[in-house]
């Protein structure tokens, strides 16, 4: 059996996997992927918390993660689609119409 | 559970209820009912918020957590609760004429609105982390698409990018600090965290240091807290102008009504190491969004920085922490409210010809076009200068001398300092106003006409301004009342 601290390295490793992502990259869909990678790291660990107390509400709590992290793509992706019709890029860096 | 017993629960969130049906509602009626394209939802939401805040008023605090320990009706959620309920209401009235000028009236933004204030009311409500997550949610993503509905605005499309980026990846560090909380403790319920922690001395556990430290980057990017303020300003300039008056208001008091509630109420055991982190945090913000908001062309722009400021400002309470801090908290955060909804409800009256628009040449001589918008924006900027008889002095009053009693008067010297140096760029807006301009062209002499919901909501939040200033004995009173929960 895979030990606690097994699930807890891999989740904190996609977990920073996905801030490095958010940071470097400037693709705006590669940085929206990114944060699925965090919200999944934080799935994964709340599933092996869950199995370690042996209580559910850890695998409860990432069923609605799931489902909050599909609205939050579709809301995502759709800004992305209605930028991209006036910017004709998704490129952050050249999106800087407000200064700051 | 039985039907009767589901029933009984659900009076418990009657406010949410009714805002949830208004909002539905209001979809269909845009979809199936020649209404939608008359431009008559906006009234139908308005009468939805007032129907919400009649609901939440007769609703009894039992304080009670219903629904298997998920959220709770008390005196605090029922305060927060009214707040949020103005700002809507004052939002919705702004936004009447605004959408039709625009040229984008839509049904689903008065409905967004609605979603919006529902999952901000939750998250006042919510006892147990899986409805802080999912009040912070709804109102997140709802806001979102608020922020972007201009589709073919480009600075619209820039600020709605940066918003659901910064939001989702603030997202992420909250709920792994969450995931934390969880492992340290083995519940999610504040409840749960209390009894397993106790409330008294100091206890050290890495995930549970950890996983608070996470929660509270969480909440720092929601509140906009220097250094998590980065996305502020351009997400704030480029939005709509009453929807950037919604998610400074709105978003606000309802991040930090659950801030203290997870902190003061779930994790007090730990609070010797978050305490002067949230010290470090409420200086650094305050100074550097007055220092930021100094010279800023764009009243807009300059609102956006004060408003990180008075996050700080809401801060000093939060770490005052007693049973006066959480009143003064919420004191502030009405006051707060009123003032800066009626500080953006000018500018929505002003943009509305292309008369005055966003920047600060743009309102000046707006004293002699409109007597009445002049004076109504005198009263909001002497208010978030805090000068009294305002509301805004009452609420820094109470959050110092709130924090001075905890012992915290370095802080407080901090803030005093800050609020002198925001007097200098507040009151260069009421001098602009006052002024007659240099070039005094054909159009820019021209009257500014008032709609009824502006006038409305812009008499609305002048009177409560003044009504917290001058008798704050009755608000101070439910302010107390709601803090005495949180014990």
């Amino acid at each position: 059996m895979v030990p606690l601290h097994g699930y807890l390295v891999v989740s904190a490793l996609l977990f920073v996997i996905g801030v490095t992502g958010v940071l470097v990259r400037r693709n705006a869909i590669v940085i929206l992927m990114c944060i699925e990678l965090m919200l999944n790291a934080a799935n994964l660990s709340f599933v092996a918390f869950s199995r370690e107390l042996q209580n559910l509400s850890g695998q409860i709590f990432v069923f609605f993660v799931m489902v909050v992290a599909a609205a939050e793509v579709t809301v995502g992706l759709a800004i992305i689609v209605t930028l991209y019709r006036n910017w004709k890029t998704i490129h952050v860096d050249e999106i800087r119409m407000l200064k700051g | 559970m039985s039907v009767v017993e589901a029933l009984y629960q659900c009076s418990g969130l009657l406010a949410v209820l009714v805002l949830f049906a208004t909002g539905v509602l209001i979809l269909l009626l845009d979809a199936f009912s020649p209404l939608g394209r008359k431009g008559r939802l906006g009234s139908v939401a308005v009468a939805g918020t007032v129907a919400a805040w009649f609901a939440a008023w007769q609703s009894r605090t039992t304080g009670e957590a219903l629904f298997s320990q998920m959220v709770v009706w008390d005196r605090y959620a029922l305060f927060v609760t009214s707040v949020i309920l103005a700002g809507a209401l004052l939002v919705l009235l702004l936004s009447l004429d605004f959408q039709r000028r625009e040229g984008a009236e839509t049904g689903e933004y008065h409905a967004l609105v609605l979603f919006a204030a529902t999952g901000m009311i939750l998250m006042a409500q919510a006892v147990h982390f899986i409805m802080v997550f999912l009040g912070l949610e709804i109102l997140s993503i709802s806001i979102y698409v608020l922020v972007g509905l201009p589709r073919h605005e480009r600075r619209a499309n820039e600020a709605a990018l940066k918003y659901v980026l910064l939001g989702g990846f603030a997202s992420g560090f909250f709920l792994y600090g969450l995931t934390f909380l969880y492992g340290a403790t083995g519940s999610l319920t504040m409840t749960g965290l209390t009894a397993y922690l106790g409330t008294g001395g100091p206890v050290f556990n890495t995930y549970l240091l950890l996983g608070t430290a996470l929660v509270l980057v969480g909440f720092a990017f929601k509140l906009a807290l220097v250094p998590f303020h980065l996305w502020t300003p351009d997400v704030y300039e480029g939005a709509p102008t009453p929807v950037t008056a919604y998610m400074a208001v709105g978003v606000k008091a309802a991040v930090l009504a659950a801030l203290v509630r997870t902190f003061w109420e779930a994790i007090p055991a730990v609070a010797p190491h978050w305490n002067t982190a949230l010290w470090i945090l409420a200086a650094v913000t305050m100074t550097v969004g007055n220092v930021m908001a100094l010279n800023q062309p764009s009243v807009k722009r300059m609102l956006a920085f004060s408003s990180i400021a008075h996050a700080g400002y809401l801060l000093v309470a939060v770490v005052a922490g007693s049973q006066s801090g959480v009143t003064a908290l919420l004191v502030y955060l009405l006051a707060y409210t009123v003032m800066n909804v009626g500080a953006f409800g000018v500018m929505v009256v002003g943009q509305r010809k292309g008369v005055a628009g966003e920047a600060l040449v743009d309102f000046e001589g707006l004293g002699f076009r409109s007597p009445f918008l002049g004076a109504a924006m005198a009263l909001f900027v002497f208010s978030l200068a805090g000068i009294p008889p305002t509301a805004g002095f009452l609420g820094k009053l109470l959050v110092f001398s709130a924090a001075v009693e905890a012992g915290y008067t370095w802080l407080v010297i901090v803030a005093v300092i800050n609020s002198v140096v925001a007097a200098y760029y507040y009151l260069r807006v009421v001098i602009a106003i006052y002024r007659r301009p240099q070039t005094a062209e054909a159009g820019s002499m021209e009257v500014i006409e008032l709609s009824g919901g502006e006038r409305a909501a812009l008499i609305l939040a002048g009177l409560l301004t003044l009504a917290v200033g001058v008798l704050p004995q009755h608000f101070w009173q439910m302010a107390r009342h709601a803090a005495l929960v949180l014990g």
